[in-house]
Order: structure tokens, then sequence, then C-alpha cells
């Protein structure tokens, strides 16, 4: 089921804190968040946040087409290199 | 025989229940057109009058994404996602399960059929 309309988005309150500041200052700095449950929020185009998969801040770079989804959805969690080719099915 | 959006063309069946052949239209959709037009949903297609014929294309044409259209619109989506590299675009881009279904068995219709491994069993 989506979220309420009346609710609003949710954002994490120490994003949108980090995101004014880096907006006010300088720029093209990563905003480290581990909040990867907010919304983006169309004031965070343009700028790059650098969301935590668990290990690393993976570098995103907002834009337009991202508003609405959650930054979780740019900073995958696992690693997959397929599968080894098996040993024992080569000696045959 | 009457041709509806493009190429379609449904057959001496009941009017709402031709429409859905038109990819884009189900069974809602065709109700909706059918209660708007008050036609009644029990004629069958070929006792329609053509202005009849020509009110349903009409309707469709103005309110309605079908076939190509629709399709189109859909690859562009599924496009746009991988392009920015969400994760439901990287699930598109190996073709696996978008949606958080499991993968360790089934997931058939989006992996294939089942590659044997060489060498699995003893």
């Amino acid at each position: 089921m989506s979220r309420s309309v009346w609710k609003g988005p949710f954002v994490d309150a120490y994003v949108l804190k980090k995101a004014e500041k880096a907006r006010d200052s300088g720029r093209n700095e990563v905003i480290k968040i581990w909040s990867r449950r907010s919304t983006i929020l169309p004031q965070f185009v343009g700028l790059t946040f650098g969301v935590y998969n668990g290990k690393k801040h993976i570098p995103v770079n907002v834009s337009e087409d991202m508003i609405g989804q959650k930054f979780g959805e740019y900073s995958p969690t696992r690693t997959y290199y397929g599968h080894a080719a098996d040993k024992k099915a080569k000696r045959k | 025989m009457a041709r509806i959006a493009g190429v379609n063309i449904p057959t001496g069946k009941r009017v709402p229940i031709a429409l859905t052949y038109i990819h884009g239209i189900g069974p809602a959709a065709a109700n909706h057109i059918v209660e708007t037009l008050k036609i009644d949903p029990t004629r069958r297609v070929n006792e329609l009058s053509d202005d009849e014929v020509v009110s349903i294309r009409e309707f469709i044409d103005g309110n309605l994404t079908v076939e190509g259209d629709l399709r189109r619109e859909v690859q562009m989506n599924i496009k746009r996602m991988m392009d920015i590299g969400s994760y439901r675009g990287l699930r598109h881009r190996r073709n696996l399960p978008v949606r958080g279904q499991r993968t360790h068995t089934n997931a058939r219709t989006r992996k294939g059929p089942a590659k044997a491994i060489a060498g699995k069993k003893k």
C-alpha cells in the first residue's frame, strides 16, 4: 500500500539539514548520508549524496528522474559476480 | 469486421469482450467504454452500426493509451529506470524479478527455462 498523501514525503531531518548546508555553501562535495529510507525531494536535484550501502558511501548524482524514489534504490547492498565454474565438472 | 485502434479486428463476440482484444483495454476499461457510449453490452460487434463503431474509435483515441503507444510508454519507463541506475533498473538489466520475489527457486518467467548445471548431482 502506498503512503498517505496528507503525511507528505518522508525524509530524515538530518538529510534536509545537510542538503541545505551544501546548497548554501560551495556545492559539489559529496553529502554522506546513512538514511536510505529517505525520499528524494525536488530540492535535492543537482546535489551529490554518498548513500551508505552497509559498507561504504556510494556517490549518487541526483537527477530529475529520481524524484519521489528512495535513496536506497541507488546504492545496491549486495555484490554478486556470478557463479564460478564448477571444479568437479571440469575434472570429468 | 470492425477495425478499432489500428489493426485490431475483434469478432462476433459481445462488444465489451471484443474490446478486450485490444492491448491496453481490459474488462474494466471495456465496460467503461460501453457504459459512457450507452451501447447495450449484450450486443455483438457485427450488430453495431458504423456510427457506433466510429464513436468507440473516437472515445479510445481521445481517452486511452492503447497498442503501440502503450507498449512504447512501458518500454520508455523501463529504459528510464535502467538509465538512472535504480535498483529496479538493475533488475531489468539482468532479467531478474523486479519486485522482490525470491530467486533461489522459481522466478522462471524472468530467468527463462532452467539451465542444467554440470556435475551438480553427486
